[in-house]
């Protein structure tokens, strides 16, 4: 039974990725945000240990457990706590208004699916068809990136964007060589972590988390 | 070809739909009820409601014309029209050929537009202000359902709802991940048109944020008790249209005696929970502003438009 119908609910936990990244994008509230990119990093938890159990590869049963630990764990851990140590609970700002985004979005995801078509049609892989979906789950996310104005989105857009370039690496070869794997992992958290004490430097510049102040770098 | 037991189905449906709607709605209010800690009302206050108020006598306004008269019979018959061709028990409907989904769309905004017209009729303020903003919740709402009804008929190559129903419920099981879309897209849509808590409040009499309640101000005795049937009707016939997109299982198909008897009771334990479902979305969401309306149900096109996106990228 699961057997059979292994890749469509692979293909399903891929719709609910894009899903996923279509409510982030929609999202105003910093809390739901991070909630939402917990629950992105799990389905893609929940998906690439349902492809790891359908074709028979072991390696990818550590890369499901790595995202498991650090992206539903670690990484939301971390950024609840930067976000009360921030104090900044309130509504996120966007540079332009949400509805819009998400025509762009569709855009997007338009744009994507016709660029994988081709190259989904060369892979021999049970998952082809869920490359187009990671392609528009990481172009959502960089979307997210540039309609955010504070630091804190940004950089949930920026991890989500690591979500999907994971997906896309199951989707279309089962997964990357595992250093390279534990590599990218290790640079996420590093990078986090760094980025996490670059809040504090902003706000204590600024007053504010808005990446605007950066654009001006003379002194006044 | 019209089969006995498809006669059959059709009238027990129908005679179901418009006797059981009440009951839902009693039974969403009590699930509100004992969410917020309150004691229930009972289950069968709607029906004792409708009573009350076909017992009292008709007040009409000043001026009102003979539209709006009528208008409550109108609406009520094009519920009706609307329960008819939406397949809960049996597949095998004898209407079915007379309308399908986008039929079904037509019916339930020549509905929304009587009810619009008898708002403004008598010239209150709240009417037209009910009226106008019920229209806008609709010319937003209908592609939205539109393009969920169009999902599933490129799933099942066709635009009748049995039809639909019948490759949904009795082909092979196959996972559609576009489906997942298109219900999310749905449960918003639903959430609008019936004038439920994100969008507007059922209960509320605060002159501000009411929409439905705005326009049937004006409205008494037998004239109030058809447009409150045909709001409970409403509920029932989307809630249908839900069960036959998203779990049409245990629905019969042609002919099928047993089936038809059995497909009753999984009806209503399918009603209950997603009464049950509707009440706990209620529970966990606050009232939007009017203003956040049109993005709500932009973001449910959207949706509904990803899902035949994901249908032509994955299930062809």
């Amino acid at each position: 039974m699961l057997q059979h119908h292994g890749p469509q609910l692979v293909n399903l936990l891929a719709s609910v990725m894009l899903l996923l990244a279509f409510a982030m994008l929609s999202q105003r509230r910093i809390i739901s945000l991070i909630n939402l990119f917990a629950a992105q990093g799990f389905t893609l938890f929940l998906s690439t240990a349902l492809v790891a159990w359908l074709t028979g590869q072991d390696h990818l049963y550590a890369s499901a457990l790595l995202t498991l630990a650090l992206k539903v764990i670690a990484l939301p851990w971390i950024l609840h706590r930067l976000i009360r140590r921030l104090n900044v609970k309130w509504d996120v700002e966007t540079l332009i208004n949400i509805p819009t985004t998400m025509l762009i979005g569709i855009v997007l995801v338009i744009l994507a699916f016709n660029l994988a078509l081709p190259i989904s049609l060369l892979a021999g892989t049970v998952t082809k068809a869920t490359l187009g979906i990671a392609l528009a789950c990481v172009l959502l996310s960089f979307l997210m990136m540039i309609t955010r104005s504070k630091a804190v989105p940004q950089v949930i857009g920026f991890l989500a964007m690591e979500n999907g370039l994971f997906f896309a690496a199951t989707g279309a070869v089962y997964g990357m060589p595992m250093v390279i794997e534990f590599g990218i992992a290790l640079d996420v958290l590093v990078g986090m972590l760094i980025l996490g004490i670059f809040f504090f430097r902003i706000r204590e510049r600024f007053d504010s988390l808005d990446t605007r102040h950066l654009e001006r770098l003379k002194e006044l | 070809m019209i089969s006995l037991s498809g006669v059959a189905a059709q009238f027990t449906e129908l005679a179901l739909a418009v006797l059981l709607a009440p009951l839902l709605t009693g039974w969403v209010n009590q699930c509100r009820a004992w969410l917020q800690n309150r004691s229930a009302p009972p289950l069968l206050q709607p029906y004792r409601v409708l009573n009350k108020l076909f017992q009292k006598e008709v007040v009409l306004a000043y001026g009102a014309s003979p539209l709006f008269r009528v208008a409550p019979y109108l609406i009520f018959g094009c519920l009706c029209a609307a329960a008819a061709i939406v397949p809960t028990l049996g597949t095998d409907l004898p209407l079915n050929a007379a309308a399908d989904a986008i039929a079904l769309v037509g019916l339930l905004a020549l509905a929304r537009m009587f009810i619009a017209l008898a708002g403004m009729d008598v010239g209150t303020a709240f009417g037209t202000l009910g009226a106008r903003r019920e229209m806008l919740v609709g010319f937003l709402a209908e592609p939205a359902l539109l393009m969920v009804l169009f999902t599933a008929s490129l799933i099942s190559n066709s635009t009748s709802l049995a039809t639909i129903a019948a490759t949904l419920a009795h082909k092979e099981f196959v996972i559609h991940p576009s489906l997942a879309f298109a219900g999310v897209a749905f449960t918003m849509v639903s959430l609008a048109e019936n004038a439920r808590i994100p969008v507007d409040n059922p209960a509320t009499h605060l002159e501000l944020t009411m929409i439905h309640e705005a326009m049937v101000l004006e409205y008494s005795g037998r004239h109030l008790a058809m447009i409150e049937w045909a709001a409970s009707l409403k509920l029932f016939v989307y809630s249908c249209i839900g069960l036959v997109l998203f779990f049409p299982f245990g629905i019969a198909s042609g002919g099928d005696w047993l089936g038809l008897v059995l497909a009753l009771p999984a009806l209503l334990g399918k009603l209950a929970l997603g009464g049950a479902l509707l009440a706990l979305i209620e529970m966990l969401s606050a009232k939007m502003r009017i203003f956040r309306a049109p993005e709500f149900l932009g973001t449910a096109f959207l949706l509904a438009v990803l899902a035949m996106l994901v249908h032509v990228l994955l299930e062809r």
